[in-house]
């Protein structure tokens, strides 16, 4: 029989995580889902579940100079409604799931979740966001690139609950999210993009692209950013093609229940030529 | 088993049950609340949805573990308010209830987004309804039955 345990704080959770296996509920709203049977209502859990929903220790959406920093028990719509949430961040959530959903969704959810088509994976990517993670031993930070090794899989130890999410603070001149999906609201992507640049006196200072549901985790390559640095837009839209080609060989997606890989990789590639080509 | 505390349509109530049943389901068998609905029982039809500290959610993707010292209102408890009165009448007017399934969950939505946005644009009704499905009306008179609710019961939220 598995374990079920609301805790009562933070430190409760580190003890029981120190010595033995278990996974994490926050929302909820992916893992009833998953694990929904009729017939064997209640939910039927295959592993020891802590829910942590109500921790407080991981709630609270806080800002210094240079930093915001989201507790990962927050909401979806908490987020969306804070005064200094980030407007990327704010595009994105308002194109997730519905109202309902979004009241019990979690950041911390979606992260764990890792799956291909997290939509507010998309944007925690461009900003380079770093997942905190704590343990009886202390404190690890990790880039949430580097946290998601692969179709839900993180780099989550045992005796370790995500925290926190942090966040730099930073404004773009455009910045545009697209969501494709079937319907408007409670849809899965079958692909999302997001794109953001600035500029200083007509040159590119700071340009990031990130693909949803394309490839096993969302798509960005700083490198080939990197190279658009300090061009004019003129030459940027100018090499426009070239740029399409560079993220070709990146935007990999499959076959599945939502969308075709043919349809996913054509479209993926014609919103960063739109957005390109609008600036 | 565990004591769950939180507070039912206005009153305090605790139950000994397990964390993983679906708040939906603690409502039905537990307290025979049977207002709200299943639909998909997979949080994108809006059937069961309630308040919780006075925000809609799916009550089918809420595990009961989640609720503890919640406030709850599910259609039964919004029922005795004015603001359902004002929904009720106004629903009834636009010809927003056809066959019925939908409807405490729209209330709810409605209750959602009014006491958020007493007065919402066109746009901002359809994303406060966004996750509520229904197939009768075509969302058209349960958009209008939500401004004409907005515009009679002004004041009230």
């Amino acid at each position: 029989m598995v374990k079920q345990i609301l805790p009562k704080n933070l430190s409760e959770v580190l003890e029981l995580i120190s010595k033995e296996k278990y996974r994490f509920c926050a929302g909820g709203t992916d893992m009833l889902i998953q694990n929904h049977n009729l017939k064997t209502l209640p939910i039927d859990f295959k592993d020891n579940i802590i829910y942590t929903f109500n921790l407080e220790e991981l709630k609270g959406i806080t800002e210094d100079e240079d930093f915001i920093t989201i507790g990962a028990s927050e909401s979806l719509e908490s987020i969306l409604e804070n005064k200094i949430t980030p407007q990327i961040l704010k595009d994105t959530i308002l194109q997730m799931a519905s109202p309902a959903i979004r009241h019990s969704g979690t950041i911390g959810g979606n992260i764990g979740n890792a799956s291909p088509a997290g939509d507010l994976l998309v944007p925690l990517y461009l900003l380079n966001a770093i997942v905190q993670l704590q343990s009886l031993k202390g404190i690890r930070s990790v880039l949430l690139s580097d946290f998601i090794t692969h179709v839900r899989r993180i780099d989550l130890r045992d005796d370790e609950i995500i925290t926190k999410i942090i966040i730099s603070k930073i404004n773009f001149d455009k910045h545009q999210f697209v969501k494709v999906g079937p319907r408007l609201s409670d849809a899965i992507s079958k692909l999302s993009f997001l794109g953001a640049v600035s500029f200083h006196e007509d040159k590119v200072i700071d340009l990031r692209f990130s693909f949803g549901a394309v490839n096993i985790t969302v798509v960005r390559r700083p490198e080939i950013e990197a190279q658009y640095i300090y061009k004019t837009k003129e030459e940027l839209k100018n090499s426009v093609d070239e740029l399409l080609e560079k993220y070709s060989e990146y935007i990999r997606p499959i076959d599945d229940q939502r969308s075709n890989k043919e349809y996913r990789k054509t479209v993926a590639l014609n919103l960063l030529r739109n957005f390109i080509e609008e600036l | 088993m565990a004591k769950i505390d939180f507070r039912l349509n206005g009153v305090p109530v605790s139950i000994e049950t397990q964390l993983n049943r679906r708040l939906l389901d603690v409502l039905h068998e537990d307290f025979d609340l049977i207002g709200i609905k299943e639909g998909c029982g997979e949080g994108e039809c809006g059937a069961c949805a309630v308040l919780f500290d006075h925000e809609i959610i799916n009550s089918c993707s809420v595990p009961i573990a989640n609720c503890a010292n919640k406030d709850i209102v599910t259609i039964e408890g919004f029922s005795n308010t004015s603001r359902y009165k004002i929904l009720k009448d106004a629903f009834e007017e636009e010809g927003a209830v056809q066959c019925g399934f939908c409807t405490p969950g729209m209330m709810i939505a409605a209750e959602s987004l009014l006491n958020k946005n007493p007065k919402p644009t066109t746009e901002e009704i359809k994303i406060g309804l966004s996750g509520n499905l229904c197939r009768c009306t075509g969302y058209n008179m349960i958009i209008k039955a939500i401004q004409r609710a907005a515009k009679v019961g002004e004041g009230k939220w």
